[in-house]
Formats: structure tokens, sequence, C-alpha cells
């Protein structure tokens, strides 16, 4: 189980526009995020989301994870997910 | 289904209520190819970092700058700045364009008459010229330009010793309205020195004064000052004439033409703060002619540009090492290329674009080269998009200094390319190894693994 829940109240666009409703902030994410951010709002597991990614984009499994821990900390950073 | 390409994942905040200068992202497009060749070939063949010096542009540039002048002057020579760049191909080119040399060093004079340039068409330039070197330039019949009172007597010494008769030209500085002044060159006008060297020179039978030279600065972004000078060269050109009776064959007015690259803490971007080629030519050119030279008595105008010919020339491809977070969450990228080969950076906003497509989106990050030293900034806020270890980079704006002033530091000089003409690829310099660097070293015997006098008493 992952440890840590997005937001509740996050709206994204399907051009990457990121809506949090709680504080008014605005975002903007690349077309990796946004999956990303989709995916962490359908309660996603960090494997259901690799291989939706490896589906989806010309990447490999083995090199998602650096990215992918990179960007959970940004998201961290704008208090995006809560970490429990 | 073809998969999408993929990108880092990044997420920025927008910030409301603050200025923003920058404004959005430029959409510059990716710079795939140069010349028609393929940065990843490019870095493929001959590795990366890579120098690629363009002989297409250089012609262009040098081709240009003597039109624009020939259009505004009858007499105009330039001759190439070899420290510069001083990668004999790139002086090649310059030569086959009918550029002399302009050389400030004893093996810069070498390169220049290794490449061909005969003695008469080489500016010998510079604070420091050996006995040895005048005495060869005086044979040559090169240009001398003197740069101080000692220099002067060496040559007057030695033109009395050997029986020959020198051909020299003085260095003169002068106020024309910029700061800094430079005055630690030459002779200065204002303050008398110039006419006094002048004066020492006409009443030596060994001696032919057939020039006036000043260099009023570098990276120079007012045409005015060049008005001044040239003006001024070419009122003690005539006084000379009237005074002393020597006809002044040229006035040469140096270098210092600004080039597009930006400089750092300048807000606006270089290409639209600079004056132009024709900018700096009509100043020259008005500045001479408000001397009311005869026409027959117009001196030749010798121009020393370097910078302004081959910044634009030449291309650093680097390739992304490796991406990492600051303390303060910013983003840092490493690449593989180093303050120690692109000294320009410590002045310089260069030009920095991705080689491969990328995404709409772009952060703020710091660029480190790959050595393991604070001061190795290449710069210290730029917006690129997400980048990917193993992605390339151009870095524009590098032909001008970056390939004479680099220095083996941590890592070697890296190789340089030059794109020819035809679209073929010639390697005309190659990367340094450390054989290259052991060659230059001497380990006394007493420290050889193999030698019983190391076994010292401790």
């Amino acid at each position: 189980m992952t440890n840590y829940h997005l937001q509740e109240n996050l709206a994204v666009s399907d051009s990457g526009f990121l809506f949090h409703a709680s504080t008014g902030e605005t975002f903007t994410v690349n077309e990796t995020g946004k999956t990303i951010i989709k995916l962490l709002q359908q309660k996603k597991e960090k494997d259901e989301i690799f291989s939706q990614l490896v589906n989806e984009f010309d990447i490999e499994a083995g090199l998602l994870e650096k990215d992918y821990e990179d960007f959970i900390n940004q998201l961290k950073n704008f208090s995006l997910i809560e970490v429990k | 289904m073809t998969k999408k390409r993929y990108e880092r994942p990044v997420i920025s905040k927008h910030y409301s209520g603050l200025m923003n200068k920058y404004g959005g992202r430029q959409m510059t497009p990716p710079k795939t190819h140069l010349d028609g060749i393929a940065v990843k070939e490019l870095t493929e063949k001959f590795g990366s970092p890579l120098f690629v010096m363009s002989e297409k542009q250089i012609r262009n540039n040098q081709q240009n700058a003597n039109r624009i002048f020939k259009n505004r002057y009858p007499k105009v020579q330039f001759a190439w700045s070899y420290k510069t760049n001083y990668l004999d191909a790139v002086c090649s080119v310059f030569h086959q364009e009918n550029s002399w040399a302009e050389v400030v060093s004893s093996f810069e004079y070498e390169k220049a008459k290794k490449l061909g340039v005969k003695g008469e068409h080489i500016i010998f330039n510079g604070p420091d010229k050996s006995s040895e070197a005048l005495l060869h330039a005086i044979k040559d019949t090169a240009k001398i330009h003197i740069d101080h009172f000692d220099e002067l007597y060496e040559i007057k010494k030695i033109t009395e010793t050997e029986k020959l008769k020198a051909k020299v030209a003085i260095r003169i500085n002068m106020d024309v309205g910029v700061y800094p002044k430079w005055d630690r060159f030459g002779f200065n006008l204002e303050n008398g020195e110039a006419w006094q060297a002048i004066q020492r020179i006409a009443s030596n039978k060994n001696l032919q004064l057939i020039g006036l030279h000043s260099h009023i600065g570098t990276y120079m972004m007012s045409a005015e000052a060049y008005r001044l000078a040239a003006q001024k060269l070419s009122l003690l050109a005539k006084s000379i004439k009237t005074d002393l009776g020597i006809a002044i064959e040229y006035l040469d007015l140096g270098g210092g033409f600004a080039s597009h690259n930006t400089l750092l803490g300048q807000y606006l971007p270089a290409e639209q703060i600079v004056p132009t080629f024709e900018q700096f030519a009509d100043a020259i050119a008005s500045g001479i002619f408000s001397a009311s030279f005869k026409t027959e008595e117009l001196p030749l105008l010798i121009l020393e540009t370097g910078r302004a010919l081959v910044d634009d020339a030449g291309f650093l491809l680097s390739t992304v090492l490796a991406n990492k977070r600051l303390a303060d969450q910013r983003r840092a990228i490493i690449i593989d290329a180093g303050v120690n080969i692109l000294f320009t950076s410590f002045w310089y906003k260069h030009k920095i674009t991705p080689a491969q497509e990328s995404g709409m989106h772009s952060e703020d990050v710091t660029l480190y080269g790959p050595l393991c030293m604070n001061i190795d900034c290449v710069r210290e806020s730029i917006v690129l998009p997400p980048l990917n270890k193993g992605d390339r980079l151009v870095i524009e704006y590098v032909g001008a200094y970056d390939m004479t002033q680099w220095m083996q530091f941590i890592q070697m000089r890296p190789n340089v390319v030059m794109i020819m003409e035809d679209g073929t690829v010639e390697l005309i310099r190659k990367s340094e190894n450390l054989e290259y660097l052991l060659d230059r070293e001497i380990l006394p015997v007493k420290f050889k693994k193999s030698s019983k006098q190391s076994k010292t008493k401790h």
C-alpha cells in the first residue's frame, strides 16, 4: 500500500492545468505528470502506475523509478500529497 | 499503436500577482542539426563534449564584413586576431578569405608563418615581444606595433646591431568616452606620450613609421566610440604628415566589436542592443573622412575583428550526465561540458538549446559542469524543458576565446571538428588523453617505483 495520498479537490484538465480547489492554487503538469496524477486520483498502486506508463509512453519500467520518486517529491513539496 | 514520447514528469506552480519579466517559455525549436549534420551523429562519432566549427559561417561572416566595410571605405584590410581562435583550420579559412594575421605572441607569429602568411601580412601586437621575436619580425618585414618605450629602444638597438630597417606602427590609447578606459596598452594620446614616441621613431633612420593603431576596448556596445577613435587617429596622421613629413600608410582600428552573445546581467538580448557591422563601419569611415584626407592620401583601414567574426561559427555539444534537486527543490542538471572548456560562461549567457524534441513544459534549472569544483557552474538559471540523462544540448556562440582560453583541469580538452562547406566533417584538433598530459611531465628518478633510491629511510 502507498503511504501517501493525493489531496482531494484536485482537478486536472486535458491540457495539464491543475487546480487545487481547497487552496486556490494552480499548476501546470506535463503529459507524463498528468497521467500520473490521474492514476493517483484513481488510487492506483505504484506498480499499476508504472505498467500504465510503460504501455502509454516510450519508456522502460526500470528507468521510471527515479523520475517517479522525484515527481512524488515535487508533489510533496507543493503539499499536493499527504504522507500518512 | 505508437507510444507517446516520454518526458520526465514535471509540475510547476503558477504564481499570480508577481511581475513576470520572462513571459512564457521561449519556444525555441530544438537544434537537431548543425549545417545539415545531425548533432547525434556528431557526438556518436567524435564523442561528447565536442566543439564544432562551421566553415560556412566563418566565410559568411568574413565576406559580409568585407562587403560592409568596402561599401563605406575604399581601402580595407582585415587581419585575423589569432588569440580569438588560433586553431590552424580556423585561421586558414580566414586567410583564404584574404585576411592577414594579427598576433600577440611568438608562438602565434610562428603559427601564422607556418600557415604561409607572408611577414608583411603579419601584424605583431602585444606587450611581450622578445628580442629574438623582434629580430625575426624585422627580418620578415612584419608590421610591428610598438607597445612601450622599452620595446621601441629594443627595436632601435636590434636595427643598429643587425644593420636592418624596421617597419613599425605605434599603439595609441586615448579617451573615446568609454568606460573602462584602456590605457595599459600603447602610448597615451592626450598626455603627449604618443607624440613623443612618434618623434623618436621619426628621428631614427632605421625605423619607418608606417601606421597608427588603436584598440579601444572589448565587447564594445558603442559605435560612436569608434568614430572618435578613427577621427583622432586620422588627425594625428595628418599632423605627422604636416609636421614630420611622414605619410602614414594605414590606420589600424583594432577589434572589440561585440558579438551576439548576451552578457550576464544584461537585460535585453544582445541581438537587440549590440551595434551592427554597418553601424561600426559607418562610424569608422565617417571618422576617417572627417579628417579631410586627399583622396590619394587616404590611409588603408586595417581591422583586427575577432569575436564578432567567429563567435557564432562555434558550437559546443554537450550531454546531460545527471538530474538532481538542490536543497531548495530547484532542479539542477549536470552536463559534461564544464567551465574549463567554456571559459566564456563566466561572462556570457550563452544560447543553450536542446538537440532533441521536447514537450511544452519547461522548468528553471541550474546547469553545472562535470568538474568536482564549486566554481563549475555553466549557468545559474536557465529555462529548459525536462531533460533526461543522455540528452544533448547545443551551446551556441562559443567560437571566440573558448578554444584558446580553455584548460585541461580535471577533464581533458575535447575533440574539435569543422563542418566543411561541402558537408563533410573533419577532425581539426584531437581530444587530449593521459599520454598527452604525461608527455610534458618528468618524474624524478627517486620517485620511480623501480628505483632503489626510492627506498628512503623515514
